[in-house]
């Protein structure tokens, strides 16, 4: 799950690490009056979810709260497009007023956890390119990155802390504070159970002090069960509609831009059927897995979801009955079908337990249904239907 | 012969008496495991079909000489599960607990260190060995004796790829579902040595998906040591990045972990990988046969 910068920064503050003065507003009318407030140069920012907000125009700053209000009356409202939030953009309505900060450098800090057989476990990353997306530094110039795995059995060891700040090359003052953030970042990290944590830049002000000027967290969706706090930092609004509706339905989906709708049970085959269909030579409209427990009224959902897609023409059932038998399988998309008047040309392709009971239900029934039986034969079949 | 599920497993299924729990441990009996005990916290001294149930694993392990686990618990409980098996002694444990917050893999990964034990999983479909048992939901009627290994990283395509090798008449020695979380017990390199070191495993069907870089440390492990023959194939090729597909691990971050990235891996490391996962089934008997 995502959040917000300005949620983050909240929770920044709560484990002690600096964040620039500032709040946040929806109207230009209280970005005049957190401008005033704060008393000096302030930096609007748009609060989107997306990454590239300021190459898109979403983050200005302003010399008076006059300016201020004006600039904020820009951005609020305005559909941000980024090469994170796809063509159609997203509508901005909250910003962050901040007071804009002198910079001597810009590092990068961030924590997440590394997959490789070597580490499994957090791996806090430092480099002196901040301000850049850490993917490019990685590829480009991976000596510039500083990597420190943490253990989170045992507790943090100032060495941690050192091992990045002398990297990065600070002096005695400085990294002292830099090791306390390390440390914060890290207890978040753990405590919180994110996936990501990223401070870019953390800004080295030229008095000396450190600071995040900008927040991302990530947290891990299997670990909001015992986070009611960050469950309630979800914004709806930032979700594509219909993978919403279809997570409040138990169902995963994950809309893509092509014509063959496609239903299927779990994970691995249902990103094989999509590559199947392309292979096919036709373009998947969604990713839908309906879990390994589908259930008649399960399926119907699943039907709703990916039939209020549009550019849906034709629809492919592949399902592999394990402990899900196909004739109830069979039965749920009759029945499914028949209560959505579905019209759309459809591929049904059932293997497994039951199967024969399967495909003689579908023939009986009085819907139109091509049945297949090859994995590759069903998305051939559907591929020719639209 | 096979690999970690054998004639002298004995097994324990830890949350035997809920719904999922005692459904597949009625499954694999059929499929003839040796279920020789259950443990439930507060139902011990009860029975499941005659299976004895107790509140401790180490009580199954002295009563009824349990040395591999099953585990069906929520999966707040999950982790615990799998310590307890851990320190029981317990050699062979298998999780099929979906949703375990990643944190709490790391440490289990952690204690499992230098144990010996094996976990598979968790969010796995489970480990057969055909003739002998299975752990986990594996549907029974796809395998068959054989001498082909599987490994996958996914439940479904999984059945699918084992149904497709025994309606080609080709059986397997051990199937193993290692997950599709990002941190799970046993990788594909743990799963590829015991493989390789089996003698009656002629060939390896591997089956991965995107993210992570498990199928790269494979690539790498297969052109180093593998002397068997492989045929994979990698799920998500038309996996658009930054989203989550349905399994936690699946997920393209920051450009890396494409499928077309790890299908070359696996191509230049000498494993025969196909485009079409229909075709997983031909491309093994073409090489059997040749």
């Amino acid at each position: 799950m995502k959040i917000h910068e300005y949620q983050a920064k909240k929770i920044f503050k709560d484990y002690g690490i600096p964040i620039p003065e500032g709040d946040v507003a929806t109207t230009p009318e209280e970005v005049r009056n957190i401008a005033e407030r704060i008393g000096k140069r302030v930096v609007v920012k748009a609060q989107i979810h997306a990454g590239g907000r300021g190459k898109g125009g979403g983050v200005k700053t302003a010399d008076s709260p006059e300016e201020a209000e004006k600039v904020a009356g820009e951005i609020i409202g305005m559909n941000l497009v980024t090469h994170q939030t796809g063509p159609e953009g997203k509508k901005v309505k909250t910003v962050l007023v901040e007071e804009a900060l002198d910079i001597e450098k810009e590092l990068y800090l961030g924590i997440a956890i590394d997959r490789a057989a070597d580490q499994e476990q957090p791996v806090i990353m430092a480099s002196e390119a901040g301000g850049m997306e850490i993917e490019e530094v990685a590829s480009k110039t991976p000596e510039k990155i500083i990597k420190v795995g943490a253990n989170p059995v045992g507790s943090f060891s100032g060495f941690q802390g050192r091992k990045i700040a002398y990297g990065l090359g600070m002096n005695k003052p400085v990294v002292g504070k830099a090791s306390k953030i390390i440390e914060s970042l890290y207890r978040l990290f753990v405590e919180k159970d994110a996936s990501l944590v990223e401070i870019n830049p953390l800004l080295l002000t030229k008095d000396g002090e450190l600071l995040a000027l900008d927040a991302k967290i990530n947290f891990d969706d299997d670990g909001l069960y015992r986070h009611p706090e960050i469950k309630e930092l979800r914004d709806v609004d930032e979700e594509e509609p219909l993978e919403l509706k279809a997570s409040n339905a138990g169902v995963n989906y994950i809309k893509l831009d092509g014509n063959v709708g496609c239903m299927v049970n779990g994970a691995g085959l249902a990103m094989a059927t999509m590559d199947l269909i392309k292979l096919a030579g036709g373009e998947p409209a969604n990713f839908l897995d309906v879990g390994g427990g589908a259930s008649a009224e399960s399926i119907e959902k699943a039907f709703r979801i990916l039939t209020s897609d549009k550019n849906v023409k034709a629809i492919l059932v592949n399902i592999f009955g394990g402990i899900l038998r196909c004739d109830r399988v069979a039965s749920g998309v009759i029945e499914a079908a028949t209560n959505m008047n579905l019209t759309l040309p459809m591929v049904v392709r059932l293997q497994g337990t039951n199967v024969e009971e399967g495909r003689k239900l579908l023939q009986e029934s009085s819907l139109k249904f091509e049945v297949a039986e090859g994995l590759f034969e069903a998305a051939e079949k559907v591929v020719a239907l639209v | 012969m096979s690999i970690l599920l054998n004639e002298e497993s004995r097994i324990v299924i830890q949350g035997i008496t809920g719904g999922e729990g005692s459904f597949h441990a009625r499954e694999a009996v059929e499929f003839g495991s040796k279920v020789v005990a259950g443990v439930t916290p507060g139902k011990g001294g009860t029975d499941v079909d005659g299976i004895p149930v107790y509140n401790r694993v180490i009580d199954a392990v002295v009563n009824e000489g349990a040395n591999a686990s099953g585990i069906y618990v929520p999966a707040a409980f999950a982790p615990d599960a799998i310590l307890e098996s851990i320190e029981a002694g317990i050699k062979l444990i298998v999780c099929m607990t979906e949703g375990i917050p990643a944190l709490e893999m790391v440490r289990v990964k952690k204690a499992l260190k230098g144990t010996g034990s094996y976990l598979i999983g968790p969010n796995c479909p489970g480990i057969t060995t055909p003739g002998v048992g299975k752990i986990g939901f594996m549907p029974n009627f796809i395998h068959k004796e054989g001498n082909v290994g599987v490994i996958s990283r996914s439940g479904t395509l999984t059945y699918e790829v084992i149904n497709m090798l025994t309606n080609l008449g080709i059986g397997q020695t051990t199937s193993v579902g290692i997950g599709g979380d990002p941190i799970v017990g046993s990788t594909f390199v743990d799963m590829l040595e015991l493989f390789e070191a089996d003698p009656a495993t002629d060939l390896v069907a591997i089956i991965g998906e995107i993210g992570g870089n498990a199928e790269e440390e494979a690539a790498r492990f297969v052109e180093e040591k593998m002397t068997k023959p492989l045929v994979g194939f990698i799920a998500g090729q038309t996996a658009p990045p930054g989203k989550r597909m349905g399994h936690a691990g699946a997920i393209i971050s920051g450009g890396k972990g494409t499928a077309a990235e790890k299908m070359k891996a696996w191509g230049d490391a000498g494993i025969k990988v196909v485009e079409n996962p229909a075709e997983i089934g031909k491309a093994a008997v073409s090489i059997l046969n040749s």
